[in-house]
This record gives structure tokens, C-alpha cells and sequence, in this order.
């Protein structure tokens, strides 16, 4: 018989066994209590050990797979990049910098991480977006954003 | 007749001009949202979740619901005219209704699925209305332990609907679950999880899980392969049923309304799962099951009714109970307790107006939603032709914003950052998200009845067998996990979603 390992299974196994390490971990540190009075530390515990078990299931089931899967497709590291950098950046420079700037560059940085957007056509759909954001945001439903933030005041 | 005062109650709540103007926007938004693809109304309603804040209650929960099932409605016009479910329930009607937009009926079937959706929402808004009382004053006796046992049995039968491996769903649910043990202990105010920041002392932010899993991971799996859309119809006319056709739509229409109802009751998404069920009823009960797969009308009218109806009755657990039924229904949740009211069986008490004008926006909203789609048929085509390169960074604008809102705090846009990306891995590897996100709603009151049930009964677990709602609770969990492996309905299930991948 042969084998054809599920390497979705495993990897996802192995993720499962890591949260539930990382949690049941830190729920060691709190107080367990008894199952009559439960302390922060039971449940999350239990539920820790469950997954663990869910996890290592999952792995196992992923050896002994036996159809083929489709390869994993290609992961879009520019798109990853570019798209989480940009919603980070938004968090980092909304106050300083307001809305109208910090909104411009985030949706510029996202709209370049499909392929098919060009620099122009990404600046042309941040410009629209901007507007239409600050138009619906602040002036219409009075948000409180500053448009522009103290960084950019002099 | 308590009834009729108290629909009479819910069209005064209504029929106030602001109310009347959300509701068509909620209508509006879900129709667009439910139209373009890659967009659902699970990541709209999170992201618009924060901008309710300064709403009047009622006035919040109308829009939400309306975004909700206008998206049941949006999602089959894409369904029928490219191929392509708009929304995960109308992945049955793009079978037979995408067929017949190819032989140049789209016109009649867009006019069926609005038609059968809204037969279906009249009647299933009467079912809530009827069955919602009943079942608020049943669930009034409901303890500790039936709680424990009722959040269970949301818990397992979400899974059964989850497609791909149940073990991996059951994974998502308790990743979910320990996600929403972050935040200080009820009982002793310990922080948990927090490893230092502040931000986390109150919990992780419900609307910063729900855009990273389901907007921002979404976005980041399409673009791994993008494509352009291939829009078939350009022009729709001829959008009324002959005489045949209505002949042939009535039993379908009716027959979905029943079964989306029940269904729709269900936790786990019933709505999905009643679309699916009722084709195969048609298609059973036809007398020309070879049509089938071809251009059936009778294809597209009994699923579309059927999930209409269940969409609207899966707001029965979420408002007679404060269960919710799927994750939207966990974000309506969200949207009470941000007003301040705590959902469950005394909302219909102490909130009359609240809830009797959630019940009637619904049907009016379903009214509205026949005159948004089929006169305005025309504008849903051209947004298809809407690119997805502009479509995401719209999404991503609009998802910052709106996060960043609810509390000023940038912590909660990072959140998003994080959360996408464990979305993306998870889902790429084949775990389904909306388990995760049940669970993490459900997380923190599973846990506050399991400890509440366990001083109880002094510490022994036997409470929830011995007490006989709970023990059927259970059992009807066990029952439903135990189905979902059955070989024969994992067949069909992978059958149902394989349109969807």
C-alpha cells in the first residue's frame, strides 16, 4: 500500500498542537482550582489538552493519507507583504498623521499587491478611495478622525 | 390578539423615517455585498459593526439583519448570471440558474429567485414571530446547565456544516475557544493570555477576528490566483414569469419555504444546508428530474426560497435564546452588547419595540429588496463588471477604518494583521473559519455556564445527563456529529460544497 502524505493535515496538525502548547503552557501559570470551583486556569487547560489530541489526530490522519491532494498553490508573498504592511501602517500613522495621508498610502500599498494594478492605477484607486472614505467617515457620519493629524502640523 | 398588537408594535418601531432609511441602506449594502464576489456580509457587518455605536439600538440591529438577508438575495443574481456564488447559500441556484441565463432566461430566473425569496421571508417572518414568544419563555427556565449543553449542541452542528474534515472543524472550534478565554477571569479578575498588554485585559476585539479571518485571509487566498470575471448577460430583459412558469414555481417556492424554515432553526447555518436539501427534494420529486442540472426553474426557486426562509428563522436561537445560529448571527450579537443589552430570552420582555421592529424591518426589508433587484437589475450587472484589483483595497480602507473606530486603538488594527494571517495558513490548509469564529463567541459564556453548572451540582459533571433538557441537548449534539461522519452524507456534503471551491 502506498503512501501519499496530506501535507495540508500535518502542517495544520502540527499548527493545532502548537496553539494548544503555547495555551495550555501559559494556563499552568494560573490557578487550576477543583471542578467544583473552577480557577481561570481549568478550562483553558481542558481545552488545550483537547486540542492537542485534535492536533495530533489531525497529523497522524495526514501520514496515512492515502489520496493524492492537489499541490498547495503558490502563496502570494508580495500580496502578504504589501497588504498586512499596509493595514499595520494604518495603525501606526492614523493618528499622526490623519486619515486622509494615512488612508492614501495604505490603500496605494494594498491596491499594488494584486499583479494587475500598475503604480498610476494604484495612486488613481487610493485617491478615490481617500475621498470617498473621508466623505463617508468624517463628514457623514462624523467620526472622530482627524483629517490631517498633528505630524503634519507646523 | 397578542399577536397582531404586537406586530402592530413593530411597524410603529418601523415606520419612523430613520428606521425606514436604515433599513433600505442595510438592504442596499447587503444586496451590493451579496452581489460582488470575495465580499460577505459576515466581514460587512464586522466592519460596519463599530459605526452602529451612535445608532439608536433598534435602529442598528434593522440595518445589520437588512445587510444579512439583502445578501441571501444579491448572492443568487451572481449566482444565475456568472457562475459564481455571491454568498455561500446560493452555490445550489448557480447549478440550474446559471443554465438558464446561458439559453437567455436569466431574466426569469432572477425574477423567480426574488419572487420565491419573497414569498419565503413573508411567511418565515411570520414563523419568527409565532414561534420566537413560545420559545423566549421557555428558555427563560433554562439554567446553567441547559445553557452549557444548548452552546454545545451550536457548537457541534456548526461542524456538520463545515465542509472538509470534521476533526479539523472540531480544531477550529476549540482555537476559537481558548481565543476567547483572553481577557481577565470572570470570577477572579485574573488577566489570562494577556502577556502584558493592556489592550487585551478586556478580550480580543471580536470585529479585529472577524475582518483578519474572514476579510483579510480571504482577500490574501484570492490573490494567489487572480482571475477576471466573465460576465455573461450584459443586458437582462424579460423579466416577468409566463403563465407556465408561475405554474411550475409554486410548489417549489412553497415546499422550500417549509423546509427553510425548519432548517433555518438549526444552529450551524441552516440556511446553507436548506438550499442544498431542498434541491435535491425538487429534483426527487419532480417529474422530470433530467431537466435538473440543465435549466430547471424549479432548481433555482425551491433552493432560493429555502434559504431566504432559513436565513431569516436562524434569528430565532439568536433572539429567543441569545445562541447564535452562525457567525453572522454572533456578530448581531456583538451588536447588542455594544447598545448595551444583553441578547437572550428577556430581550423580548424588557425590549418590545426592539424586538418586534427587528421581526417586521424584516418583511419590510424583504419588500424592499423585490423592488431593489428586480427594476433595478441593470446597476447589479454593472457592478459585476467592477474589477476585484479595485474591489480589495476598498475592503482593506473600509476594514481599518471601521476597526480602528470602535475604540481609537491601533491595538485593534494590528489584531487584523495577525489574525489574517493565521486565517490565511489555517484556510489554506483546509480548516474551515467560521467554526473558529462561533467558538470564539460562544467561548466566554461556555465556560461561565459550565463553572456556574459545576457549583451547582458540587463539582460533578453527571448534571448534564441527569437533567433531562440538557441531556437531550446533548444527545441531539452527539446525534449530529455522529451524522456528519456517516459515510453516505459526507458524500453528499463534499457534492454540495464542491461548487463553492
Amino acid at each position: 500500500m502506498q503512501h501519499r502524505k496530506s501535507v495540508r493535515d500535518i502542517l495544520s496538525g502540527q499548527i493545532f498542537i502548537g496553539i494548544a502548547f503555547a495555551f495550555g503552557y501559559a494556563a499552568t501559570g494560573y490557578e487550576r482550582g477543583t471542578a467544583l470551583r473552577m480557577g481561570p486556569g481549568y478550562f483553558p487547560l481542558v481545552l488545550a489538552g483537547v486540542l492537542g489530541v485534535i492536533g495530533l489526530a489531525v497529523v497522524i490522519r495526514g501520514l496515512l493519507a492515502r489520496e493524492e491532494e492537489p499541490p498547495l498553490e503558490r502563496v502570494p508573498l508580495r500580496g502578504i507583504v504589501l497588504l498586512l504592511g499596509a493595514i499595520a501602517f494604518f495603525g501606526m500613522t492614523v493618528r499622526g498623521l490623519g486619515l486622509v495621508p494615512a488612508l492614501f498610502l495604505t490603500a496605494t500599498a494594498s491596491a499594488l499587491a494584486s499583479r494587475n494594478n500598475s503604480l498610476l492605477r494604484a495612486l488613481l484607486i487610493a485617491a478615490a478611495l481617500t475621498f470617498l472614505c473621508t466623505l463617508i467617515f468624517i463628514v457623514g457620519l462624523g467620526v472622530p478622525l482627524a483629517s490631517f493629524g498633528p505630524w503634519l502640523r507646523f | 390578539m397578542d399577536l397582531l398588537a404586537n406586530l402592530a408594535l413593530g411597524f410603529e418601531t418601523v415606520l419612523t423615517p430613520t428606521n425606514l432609511l436604515y433599513c433600505f441602506v442595510g438592504c442596499l449594502l447587503g444586496t451590493l455585498v451579496g452581489v460582488l464576489p470575495g465580499i460577505g456580509p459576515t466581514a460587512t457587518i464586522a466592519m460596519l459593526l463599530p459605526i452602529t455605536f451612535t445608532f439608536e439600538p433598534v435602529t442598528a440591529l434593522i440595518m445589520l439583519a437588512g445587510i444579512y438577508y439583502g445578501a441571501q438575495y444579491g448572492g443568487s443574481t451572481t449566482a444565475i448570471l456568472i457562475n459564481l456564488p455571491g454568498e455561500s447559500s446560493s452555490a445550489v441556484t448557480a447549478i440550474d440558474g446559471y443554465q438558464m441565463a446561458r439559453q437567455g432566461r436569466a431574466g426569469a430566473a432572477l425574477a423567480t429567485a426574488a419572487l420565491g425569496s419573497f414569498f419565503a421571508g413573508t411567511v418565515s417572518t411570520l414563523v419568527l414571530a409565532v414561534a420566537a414568544p413560545p420559545l423566549a419563555r421557555a428558555a427563560l427556565n433554562f439554567g446553567a446547565p441547559e445553557y452549557f449543553s444548548l452552546i454545545v449542541l451550536g457548537l457541534l452542528a456548526s461542524i456538520a456544516l463545515a465542509h472538509g474534515s470534521i476533526l479539523k472543524a472540531l480544531g477550529m472550534i476549540v482555537i476559537g475557544l481558548l481565543l476567547g478565554m483572553v481577557g481577565q477571569d470572570i470570577y477572579t479578575g485574573t488577566p489570562r493570555f494577556t502577556f502584558g498588554f493592556f489592550e487585551l485585559y478586556s478580550g480580543i476585539n471580536f470585529v479585529s477576528v472577524a475582518v483578519g479571518v474572514f476579510g483579510v485571509a480571504e482577500i490574501l487566498r484570492n490573490l494567489e490566483h487572480e482571475t477576471t470575471r466573465e460576465v455573461l448577460v450584459r443586458k437582462v430583459s424579460n423579466l416577468w414569469l409566463s403563465r407556465e412558469d408561475f405554474r411550475r414555481i409554486v410548489a417549489p417556492v412553497v415546499r422550500g419555504t417549509v423546509l427553510g424554515s425548519i432548517l433555518g432553526i438549526l444552529p450551524g447555518g441552516g440556511h446553507v444546508l436548506s438550499s442544498f436539501a431542498s434541491y435535491s427534494l425538487e429534483k426527487r420529486s419532480s417529474s422530470r428530474p433530467e431537466e435538473f442540472g440543465t435549466g430547471a426553474i424549479e432548481g433555482v426557486a425551491g433552493p432560493e426560497s429555502a434559504n431566504n426562509a432559513g436565513a431569516q428563522t436562524s434569528f430565532i436561537p439568536m433572539l429567543t435564546l441569545g445562541i447564535p445560529a452562525h457567525p453572522v448571527m454572533a456578530l448581531m450579537i456583538g451588536a447588542f452588547i455594544i447598545q448595551g443589552i444583553t441578547p437572550g430570552p428577556n430581550v423580548i420582555r424588557d425590549e418590545p419595540a426592539l424586538f418586534w421592529g427587528i421581526i417586521v424591518s424584516m418583511w419590510v426589508g424583504n419588500l424592499m429588496l423585490v423592488m431593489l433587484n428586480l427594476p433595478l437589475i441593470g446597476v447589479w450587472v454593472r457592478l459585476l463588471t467592477i474589477p476585484y484589483r479595485v474591489l480589495f483595497p476598498a475592503i482593506i480602507a473600509f476594514a481599518c477604518i471601521g476597526t480602528y473606530s470602535i475604540s481609537l486603538n491601533a491595538f485593534d488594527v494590528y489584531a487584523i494583521v495577525v489574525f489574517g494571517i493565521l486565517g490565511y495558513v489555517l484556510i489554506k490548509f483546509g480548516c474551515e473559519p467560521a467554526p473558529l469564529l462561533l467558538g470564539f463567541v460562544l467561548g466566554p459564556l461556555l465556560e461561565e455556564h459550565l463553572r456556574r453548572a459545576m457549583i451547582l451540582s458540587r463539582g460533578d459533571p453527571m448534571i448534564f445527563l441527569e437533567r433531562p433538557i440538557s441531556a437531550a441537548l446533548l444527545a441531539c449534539a452527539v446525534a449530529a456529529v455522529l451524522v456528519a461522519v456517516l459515510p453516505a452524507v459526507r458524500k453528499r456534503r463534499d457534492e454540495v460544497f464542491v461548487e463553492e471551491d
